[in-house]
């Protein structure tokens, strides 16, 4: 097998989380490429859905950013950025938000605004974009990440896009003037049995954690709730993540090859339990490598 | 109709005065670098800035000392990392201080959807769950008075005026774009005064051929200026590529206030106008970011005389 970087393998596991068919919003940064990888891997009818008002991309080189004129050659529609947020995410047609994401803690909270105080800053970091209202609205969001010492912490300083224990829920009529989160907070964000198709199934949960579709943080959206499931998978370049329990918090799925339990660990800074026989996350096959460093243009370096 | 064309120096002296709320819109595409560099060089003062996505555009501004406020929803350097004007301007206030007040992409786009439709605010799904409603008085909710359910509302925002680069447009000011056209259309429409500057001007034979094309009418258009590469560093759909390299170069350029501050010496105050700007930027990198045609099917819509 070709040797491939920690970064390869993230980005191929990423695009592996994606169906053919599905209609995905892709984010600026990791989620074009892995999202570009996949449809020129196993989902060649992959919808990209960009927020800079882009539907069916069909990018002839990799975008540079989210408007690169390559999406719009080719595309099947481009419209308005009110019209991609009203009709396509709002109107509840987004499977799959694809995120990056600067800070994420335990419920999956993305801060990608500010550290320090927001109003003394010690990083100003770009602010929501889209985010927000993609965490919220997508059906479901993976989110994709390098692992680096500050990726991941208990507690995010600023909640630009809501994770599992912020999340809205299902609004009924009748919580008339609720503005806040209170008691119609409802964190599993959905009702079981949908005919949805999961990303979450691609990454089985661990044994002694598996939990049927009415778990919460892998239940999906149903048709009358106007809020998605929130994030189901994070993928960095150390392993692969999902969120279980309630509210739904982060847990290791597997592990990358040649990364272990205590580098791992390491990473995380709050008392997480990790089983004991945590899968290997399958690596890229040869043609998987082929493809994402033609989609990259340049051959990535091993290690 | 009395012809709208004017020049670029001439449209800014006019519409644009100290203090204004201005939008400069165009979502990486058509993004009017042009006019912006015309206000730098006129040099406008306490601005409020509303883009969704200050960008290389606002970052320049920023530096130049013309934006009181921002208003926005993400504020990178689209590919390659911070923009280092806006962040030494709300971490140092460098060179003065800016009030901030941000949004969530679709809720800013709201913003301009509700200003454009003389409504007084528009009901969203988003942002509940944030802190962004925390920081900004200005994000609230409303209560559906049909299902009672509880919506996230952002108010109307009006702008003085607009500022948007097109691909073409006639001497009346009907202006048309292709490609992505982000909120250009609601920027005009929640405006008092809108300029337009285009690549270049055709007959009103041309337009009229193809209305569907028409971003706004020339009857909501106070100026019109021809702006040749005029949103260059950013792109126009089958006129010219994004300047990928720029982008990155303004990653070094930005990081120091004094090089930046000399760079708009060299490529804002030192030239005249867009012209001058893209004869410094030389006749090579033109032809390398020059696009490929590629032209659509022609449309009939027939003739009914």
């Amino acid at each position: 097998m070709t040797p491939c970087s920690r970064d390869e393998l993230m980005i191929v596991t990423a695009a592996r989380a994606l169906a053919d068919r599905q209609r995905v919003f892709v984010g600026i940064g990791l989620p074009n490429v892995a999202c570009n990888l996949a449809r020129r891997l196993h989902a060649p009818d992959l919808e990209l859905v960009y927020e800079s008002g882009v539907v069916g991309a069909r990018p002839e080189r990799l975008p540079a950013s989210i408007g690169d004129p390559t999406l719009v050659s080719g595309a099947a529609s481009v419209c308005s950025l009110p019209e991609v947020f009203l009709y396509y995410l709002q109107g509840g047609l987004i499977d799959v938000g694809f995120l990056g994401a600067a800070q994420i803690d335990r419920y999956g909270n993305l801060n990608t605004t500010v550290i320090g105080p927001y109003d003394a800053p010690k990083v100003r970091l770009p602010g929501s974009g889209g985010a927000c209202d993609i965490a919220l609205l997508a059906r479901q969001t993976i989110v994709i990440a390098r692992q680096t010492p500050r990726l991941l912490v208990e507690r995010v300083e600023f909640v630009t896009s809501p994770g599992h224990d912020r999340r809205p829920g299902k609004l009924r009529s009748g919580s008339l003037g609720s503005g806040s989160l209170g008691s119609d907070l409802d964190p599993c964000g959905g009702r079981p049995g949908s005919d949805l198709d999961p990303c979450v199934e691609r990454f089985p949960a661990s044994s002694s954690m598996q939990g049927s579709r009415s778990d919460p943080g892998t239940a999906q959206r149903s048709r009358s709730d106007p809020y998605g499931a929130g994030p189901q998978l994070l993928i960095t370049d150390l392993a692969v993540y999902g969120f279980e329990g309630a509210p739904a918090e982060l847990t290791v799925r597997s592990l990358h090859p040649g990364v272990t339990r205590e580098e791992v660990a390491a990473r995380i800074p709050w008392a997480i339990r990790l089983q004991d026989d945590l899968p290997v996350t399958p690596g890229p096959s040869d043609r998987d490598l082929a493809v994402l460093r033609q989609v990259r243009g340049a051959v990535v370096g091993s290690g | 109709m009395t012809s709208k064309l004017c020049s670029l120096t001439e449209a800014v002296a006019t519409h644009v005065r100290d203090g204004d709320t201005v939008i400069l819109e165009g979502f990486t595409h058509l993004i009017p670098f042009a006019a912006a560099h015309e206000i730098i060089r006129q040099g406008r003062r306490d601005l409020t800035l509303v883009r969704l996505t200050p960008d290389l555009i606002y970052d320049q501004m920023i530096a130049a000392g013309c934006c009181r406020k921002l208003v926005f929803s993400w504020a990178g350097n689209p590919g390659v990392g911070s923009l280092h004007a806006f962040r030494r301007a709300v971490e140092q206030g460098i060179p003065s201080p800016i009030v901030i007040e941000e949004y969530s992409h679709f809720a800013l786009a709201m913003r301009l959807f509700a200003g454009a439709s003389g409504l007084p605010f528009m009901p969203l799904r988003s942002l509940r769950g944030s802190d962004l409603p925390g920081v900004n008085p200005s994000i609230s909710t409303v209560t559906c008075p049909f299902t009672g359910e509880a919506l996230d509302a952002v108010p109307a925002l009006r702008a003085d005026v607009a500022l948007l680069h097109v691909q073409r447009a006639d001497t009346d000011g009907n202006a048309q774009v292709w490609g992505l056209t982000g909120a250009q259309k609601e920027s005009a429409f929640a405006a008092d005064r809108v300029i337009i500057t285009a690549e270049e001007i055709v007959p009103s034979s041309v337009v009229r051929a193809d209305p569907n094309r028409t971003l706004v009418p020339g009857s909501k258009v106070s100026a019109v200026c021809v702006a040749r590469h005029g949103a260059h560093p950013s792109y126009a759909q089958g006129y010219y590529d994004r300047d990928a390299a720029f982008y990155d170069a303004w990653d070094e350029i930005s990081r120091d206030h004094d090089r930046l501050r000399a760079w708009l010496d060299a490529w804002v105050h030192g030239v005249p106008d867009r012209d001058a700007y893209m004869r410094l930027l030389g006749e090579e990198r033109v032809q390398q970011l020059a696009a490929e045609p590629a032209f659509a099917a022609p449309v009939n819509y027939g003739r009914y005389a």
